[in-house]
């Protein structure tokens, strides 16, 4: 049996967010409250930990040897416990990246008006396994001329600035 | 337990704040549009299935057990209940202390076999019983919305 | 285990904004699909629920929310999620319940209501990056498509302007389809001109948001041999997932796809894919997604398949049309219910009922796919007449 138009067209009533809002149809609102505290645990707990110092750490699996960032207490391909604690470079290289128009909220920025698109990547961290890379920004840079395999160094917070977060790290800036 | 390093202070592990940021807007749908409008009238209504002998309350386009079709079947089912269970109240849905406890009540609508929640006001907790007759006290006509809340409590009729 | 087949279906219309309750939406897709096959829901011995974040809907516990509509009241039900590969693992999911020979028929429902997240349900992407190490930077799902589109560019050399076709092939495919939120008659430079969310990606190389909901029936051989004379069978499934850590993989290919197909392939007794498989759906939320897919597929070289659609070989009339239906670019994106959707196309193509939108040469077997949780789990279905 074919699925047809008229079959379709009494299943769902077409409205806009302005109708909905203007009261044709009643609706209800809702905002949770949704707050929560998550522990770090101890893998992430001493990466951020030294990342207020300054430092970027990993741990390595003593099977497979891969160096592997951000840090886990256990090695998800071997499924054994990872060894020991190993300090890696705060340089990398950008295995790809964007230029973003709009926020998290989908909400476009005013790129007219002069602000600067976002600009995100993966940094494939060195000293780090080939390919491991992690999510960071991409600064002090002309969004469009940034490129595939750019060697890129950490721009860090001042150390009183810093709380022992990923954004401890402002971005990433090419290297000279 | 090789998997567990052991950390003398607690708070070197710490813990990481946020939150999940949403907001909603839920339409009522074909059905609620009924039901809540028809409560600003001061009206409760239902939905009938003949084949299932079975009337819903609140309103609903189909019935959920042989799946017919209930939008040619809304009526108004009246006012009137009765208290099917209850219970009373002492903490918010937040989990903090209130300063007068409530009754809340499930409301089996009578001549149907449909159910609303609602709170029990106009009485004490303690001459509350199942199968007391209930009726809907609404709020004043010109503060209704079009919500439950149109619906002060459920008091008993006398 | 037992052979399955589908034998009915059932779809709403897609829109961005619809006033029916999730529930009623599932209803009227459950209706459909049983009605499509003069079944009623007393037939029915079991029900399994797809449905992606109950943070769409705003609906906590969703699967037990929308039962009613499913048809699920005092039934065995389940619910499955797996994100946006939700809706292909729904077939999957009610596949295990027949083919155990636990039960003989099972409906199959998708449904999603993206419009109950106020004012964008982008907010609900924030949350399933890791909260310490990635949402302090706030990515959001556009940034993390446009990352894999990019990096996928740049490795095979491909153009922006080549993979702009398949938003104008499936846009176009979708003028055809009755439930369809954005069919257009559009060109490439329609695409490259309209405006930038995140380079590479621009907003007509993104499927839109929707509300919808999708339904199939599913039996066993002697069931399906009551009910129909042209039972179409699951002949193929498979999953997979990558890993958890999603910026430590090398975004060009979709290994979890690969995974995922040679098991439903293996199931299938396909060997040659690209010579066996006469029809697809590859998931396509993005454009170039389409095409990442086909490669994951096996549908097309690794490297290859840009050439191949500049050639029209994935249009209705080619060698293997691709996306007949409109996919998520045209029919919309409910995400369960789009993926579900995918797999109706497949079903109604097979059976020879697919309308205006019937490809050419009588295809007898075809192959869906979805993607989904943090961008690497990967459903896939094949399906015979
Ligand atoms: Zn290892
Ligand atoms: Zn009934």
């Amino acid at each position: 049996m074919e699925i047809t138009k008229k079959m379709v067209e009494k299943t769902a009533t077409k409205l806009s967010a302005e109708e909905i809002l203007g009261g044709k149809v009643l609706s209800v609102k809702w905002e949770p409250k949704l707050k929560y505290a998550w522990d770090n645990g101890p893998a992430i707990g001493r990466y951020l930990a030294e990342l207020k110092n300054g430092k970027i750490i990993a741990k390595k699996c003593d099977k497979c040897h891969r160096i592997m960032i951000p840090p886990r207490m256990f090695c998800e391909l071997c499924w054994v416990p990872t060894g020991e604690w190993v300090y890696v470079k705060d340089t990398g290289i950008v295995n790809t990246w964007i230029v973003g128009y709009v926020d998290w909220k989908a909400k476009r920025l005013d790129i007219k008006g002069g602000v600067r698109p976002i600009t995100p990547g993966i940094i494939e961290i060195d000293g780090a396994s080939k390919g491991m890379g992690i999510l960071h920004h991409l600064g002090e840079v002309d969004p469009w001329k940034i490129h595939r395999s750019m060697k890129v160094k950490a721009v860090w917070k001042p150390p009183e600035e810093r709380t022992g977060s990923i954004t401890d790290i402002k971005y990433f800036k090419p290297t000279k | 337990m090789a998997l567990i390093e052991r950390f003398q202070k607690t708070t070197d592990i710490g813990f990481w704040e946020g939150q999940i940021p949403m907001s909603y807007i839920y339409t009522v749908g074909r059905a609620g549009e009924k039901f809540f409008r028809e409560l600003i009238n001061g009206k409760i209504f239902g939905a009938k299935c003949e084949a299932c002998n079975i009337t819903y309350v609140p309103a609903k386009i189909f019935c959920e057990k042989c799946f017919a079709r209930l939008e040619d079947k809304y009526l108004d089912v009246g006012t009137n209940g009765k208290v099917y269970t209850f219970t009373q109240c002492y903490e918010t849905y937040e989990g903090i202390r209130k300063e007068k406890p409530s009754i809340v009540a499930v409301i089996q609508i009578d001549g149907t076999q449909g159910f609303l929640v609602h709170w029990l006001g106009e009485i004490d907790f303690e001459k509350v019983s199942i199968g007391m007759p209930v009726e809907a006290v609404f709020k004043a006509k010109k503060d209704r919305e079009g919500s439950i809340l149109d619906i002060k409590y459920f008091k008993p009729i006398k | 285990m037992r052979r399955v087949a589908i034998v009915g279906a059932g779809l709403t219309k897609f829109y961005r904004n619809t006033q029916e309750t999730p529930k009623e939406l599932a209803y009227e897709a459950t209706k459909m699909a049983l009605d499509s096959c003069e079944m009623k829901l007393s037939d029915i011995d079991c029900v399994v629920h797809g449905t992606a974040p109950d943070a769409f809907d705003g609906v906590h516990m969703k699967g037990e929310y929308l039962s009613d509509g499913s048809g699920a009241y005092r039934k065995p039900y389940m619910r499955h999620f797996v994100g946006g590969g939700t809706g292909v693992l729904s077939p999957i999911h009610g596949w295990f319940h027949v083919a155990s020979g636990m039960f003989d028929t099972c409906l199959v429902v998708a449904e999603e209501k993206m419009s109950s997240a106020y004012p964008h349900p982008a907010g609900a992407f924030l949350t399933i990056f890791d909260h310490t190490t990635e949402q302090p930077l706030y990515p959001t799902l556009i940034y993390i498509f446009a990352i894999e589109m990019n990096r996928f560019m740049t490795t095979h050399g491909y153009r922006k302007e080549d993979i702009a076709l398949v938003a104008v092939k499936n846009k176009k495919n979708a003028m055809d389809h009755p439930s369809a939120q954005l069919p257009a008659e559009i060109t490439v430079q329609d695409v490259l001109n309209s405006e930038i969310m995140a380079w590479p990606v621009n907003r007509l190389d993104i499927s839109p948001t929707s509300d919808g909901a999708a339904c199939v029936v599913l039996a066993a051989e002697h069931v399906a041999r009551r009910i129909t004379e042209k039972p179409i069978w699951i002949d193929g499934c498979g999953w997979s997932l990558d890993t958890a850590y999603w910026t430590t993989r090398d975004l060009y290919y979709p290994d979890y796809l690969e995974v995922a197909a040679r098991q439903a392939y293996k199931m299938a007794g396909i060997k040659e894919p690209s010579k066996e498989i006469h029809i697809a759906e590859p998931y396509d939320p993005f454009t170039y997604k389409e095409l990442h897919h086909i490669e994951g597929l096996m549908l097309a070289p690794r490297g290859k398949s840009v050439q191949m659609l500049v050639d029209g070989h994935f249009n209705r009339n080619g060698n293997l049309p691709t996306s007949p239906s409109g996919g998520l670019l045209g029919v919309g994106n409910p995400i369960a219910a789009a993926g579900l959707m995918k797999v109706i196309e497949l079903y109604l193509q097979l059976k020879g009922t697919a309308g205006k939108r019937q490809v050419p040469g009588n295809p007898t077997c075809g192959v869906a796919n979805a993607w989904g949780d943090l961008m690497q789990v990967g459903t896939v279905v094949v399906l015979r007449s």
